[in-house]
């Protein structure tokens, strides 16, 4: 089977500090990974270079394109790159002010990427982003409201069904609970998994939140000062970690 | 006279602009930054235009300007004056008979023809900028051609107003490449945009960009399938000439909400008025 | 079905001045299709961990997990997620879901991950919930609010939603009453039917003597006990 991303080597240096070191591994179509570690041990560095926003000094991100196979993002074009951040590429920020644009309403939200691949139906468009609201479970009569208006929850759910309306493959996710309460948290982790197990998406989800990535992970890396020290099941890494500071990590967390 | 190099500006701006205006034509809806002068006018008054006209204007030109169409507004004679002083070049009110027309905010009614240059004064050139505020993000938007956010745009105009409500500085795509601002004129113009004889040079002084389309050029309007463009005007005839063709002005005549529609182009008004054609409202 | 040859594991704490603590060591034994094994010993013996070795939870360290022909000591990630979704089922003392997830879904959810429809899935589920007494107002809410008996029940529901060819079964009839219990026991005794291999830790003799077929004193594999 070939892998939906196969990282290999990726170093990210910031002059002599290592934001992250000689990272590698593959993920399969339907996987969703968890990347854990505390502040400043390179996991969202880690992140931003496997989804193009930062280069990495060395090392290859390889999707596997649907029109053409594997290819390395990382030498393709960046109208290319851009293009699958648009299409097959999906990124949840952590702050869903930093992934929305607040000054356009919900609707339009959700439509900027079908607009962007080409749709030109304004009734389609509205349709779709109707019904994708429904997915995340904002009531359709807000879709005309800004997302100023809307609470933490709905704003990172609405960032949510923006980002998949196009039907991504592959979503990475930063602290996508971060900020929120732990009700909502709950709720969004919930529909989180729905949408992975019916669209079959795979994930990159980064976190400090050991529960989180124990309800939405199959797989988890552990990370400290840029590099991988721990991998594995998440259960096993969670119930059994091998690693000095994977113990202490867990060791840490009251209950998870 | 003598105190003035020819058109205000001095020979080695008038080449810089023209450089940037023959990259505006190689390559149509580009917006090319250019170093705009400091000119005798405030900002917002046209000085974008002014430096355009000052750098295509030669000693055999005439020169018209309208502003909203008229001819006979304070911006429009202040603008006429200041190359009648500074150029020495003849003006004219008629659109035929100029071979250079700077305008604000409209298109002549009249086609234009070959030869003829029209010079638009821009406020704002990035369509984009409303939606996307990060001069380095609309620039690699458009170097990309990645412009699904104009049409978010024209989507949330739809929402909010159940059709598309932008009725001026419409959105335009050029040659299928670039996405433009056709400065603030009515979208009833749009049209004439596209595949005009004239060749069409827009500035922006305050925001120092030069953008241009050669003769014949294939401007489209941007739409929805199911909310297609339309040139809207106000739906009457002239009250002065009768014209049913024309962009029209609403007037305020008294306190009683007595009101008429003339055509903001007056020198298309008179021609028609001189031609024998009269409106109701016509003395 | 299930087959381990000369399992050990030991667990390094490095928080704790690096003790090593070796727990299990040398296990060997199989099950077939159909056979219920018991797993026997004192408390702290080893029985839970060698369980969740068995399940992938823990590490081996050395020897060989077999389960349905995959060594799941030596197996990728997604090969034993694979293998839980496909082939092995576990049910737990605890109960771990999301919150705010109705019970009903939580029941349905390993069909679902099967690509079972949603309809289909919470059929089985409504029947297995209506089985062990799970009153009906309670499936549209989530069963973290649910007493621990309740919890324990739904928790075998969802364990026996998909018809799994190998199933560990971790103390199923505990904190259960006599009519629940048997329910509980007549689902093993349908597993085994249709042929499922099932290791089970049963604190309750009698239900240990009336589903497995024998036992295995993990006792005798744990250093220090069997010294």
């Amino acid at each position: 089977m070939t892998p939906l991303l196969s990282v290999q080597g990726i170093t990210k240096r910031y002059g002599a500090h290592i934001g992250c070191a000689d990272v590698s591994f593959n993920l399969y179509p339907g996987e969703v990974m968890g990347i854990v570690g505390e502040s400043g041990s390179g996991k969202s560095t880690l992140l931003n270079c496997m989804a193009g926003h930062l280069t990495p000094d060395a090392g290859q991100v390889v999707f596997d394109t649907r029109t053409d196979g594997p290819r390395d993002t990382i030498t393709m074009s960046e109208p290319e790159r851009r293009m699958l951040g648009r299409t097959d590429w999906a990124f949840v920020h952590q702050h869903a002010r930093d992934g929305l644009r607040m000054g356009v309403s919900a609707g339009g939200n959700v439509g900027e990427r079908l607009m962007a691949v080409g749709e030109r139906h304004y009734g389609d468009i509205r349709d779709k982003a109707t019904d994708w609201l429904g997915r995340v479970e904002i009531d359709a009569s807000r879709v005309d409201d800004r997302p100023t208006t809307f609470s933490g929850g709905m704003q990172q759910r609405l960032q949510i069904a923006r980002n998949l309306v196009t039907g991504p493959r592959l979503v990475f996710m930063d602290e996508p609970t971060g900020g929120l309460d732990v009700s909502v948290q709950a709720r969004l982790l919930d529909l989180l998994r729905g949408l992975v197990r019916d669209m079959g998406l795979s994930a990159i989800i980064v976190t400090h939140d050991l529960a989180v990535v124990r309800l939405l992970a199959d797989r988890l890396m552990v990370m400290k000062s840029g590099r991988v020290i721990e991998a594995g099941l998440t259960d096993q890494v969670l119930d059994d970690p091998q690693h000095a500071y994977s113990q202490l990590l867990v060791s840490s967390v009251l209950q998870v | 006279m003598t105190e003035y190099n020819f058109a205000y500006l001095d020979e080695q701006t008038k080449r810089m602009i023209r450089r940037a205006i023959l990259k505006g034509l190689a390559i149509p809806g580009y917006q090319v930054p250019f170093a705009s002068r400091e000119m005798p006018m405030p900002y917002g008054w046209g000085t974008g235009g002014v430096q355009v006209s000052a750098a295509v204007l030669t000693p055999k030109d005439t020169f018209k300007v309208i502003d909203q169409g008229a001819d006979d507004t304070t911006n429009a004679v202040s603008i006429r004056t200041f190359f009648q002083r500074t150029a020495g070049v003849a003006t004219t009110t008629a659109t035929s008979d100029a071979t250079v027309i700077q305008t604000r905010h409209r298109i002549p009614e009249e086609p234009l023809h070959e030869g003829q240059i029209l010079v638009y004064q821009v406020p704002i050139p990035e369509p984009l900028r409303f939606l996307e505020p990060r001069e380095s993000e609309t620039r690699k938007m458009h170097s990309l051609e990645e412009y699904g956010l104009m049409h978010v745009k024209l989507y949330e105009d739809i929402s909010r107003h159940g059709h598309i409500a932008t009725s001026y500085a419409y959105p335009v795509k050029v040659e299928g490449r670039y996405v433009m601002d056709p400065s603030p004129i009515p979208k009833f113009d749009n049209p004439k945009l596209g595949d005009m004889a004239a060749i069409q040079l827009f500035g922006a002084g305050r925001e120092q960009r030069i953008y241009a389309l050669p003769p014949y050029t294939q401007v489209v309007s941007l739409d929805f399938e199911d909310h297609p463009f339309e040139a809207s005007k106000a739906d009457h005839p002239c009250g002065m000439c009768g014209a049913t063709d024309s962009y029209l002005d609403e007037l305020i005549i008294d306190d009683l909400g007595g009101r008429m529609f003339v055509c903001s182009d007056t020198d298309y008004c008179e021609a028609r008025q001189a031609a024998g054609h009269k409106g109701k409202d016509a003395a | 079905m299930i087959e381990l040859k000369d399992v050990s594991k030991t667990f390094t704490l490095h928080n704790q001045g690096s003790a090593v603590i070796e727990v299990i060591s040398d296990v060997s034994f199989a099950v077939a299709p159909g056979e219920c094994v018991a797993l026997t010993g004192a408390s702290g013996a080893g029985k839970s961990t060698l369980m969740r070795m068995i399940y992938g939870n823990y590490l081996t360290q050395a020897g060989e997990i077999r389960i349905g022909g995959l060594d799941i000591v030596r197996s990728e990630p997604r090969d034993i997620i694979k293998l839980r979704r496909d082939v092995l089922g576990y049910v737990s003392q605890f109960l771990r879901v999301v919150p705010r997830v109705p019970t009903l879904d939580v029941v349905a959810e390993p069909l679902r991950a099967l690509g079972v429809p949603a309809d289909e899935a919470q059929d089985r589920a409504s029947a297995l919930l209506t089985q062990l007494n799970i009153p009906e107002r309670l499936w549209s809410l989530s069963p973290t609010t649910f007493s621990g008996g309740e919890q324990q029940r739904v928790n075998i529901a969802r364990g026996f939603a998909h018809s799994y060819p190998a199933m560990l079964l971790d103390e199923p009839t505990a904190s259960l009453d006599a009519a629940n219990r048997e329910v509980v026991l007549s689902l093993i005794e349908d597993a085994k039917a249709r042929g499922a291999a099932i290791i089970g830790i049963f604190h309750d003799e009698a239900a240990r003597t009336r589903v497995c077929d024998r036992e295995i004193d993990v006792g005798r594999f744990t250093p220090g006990i069997a010294a």
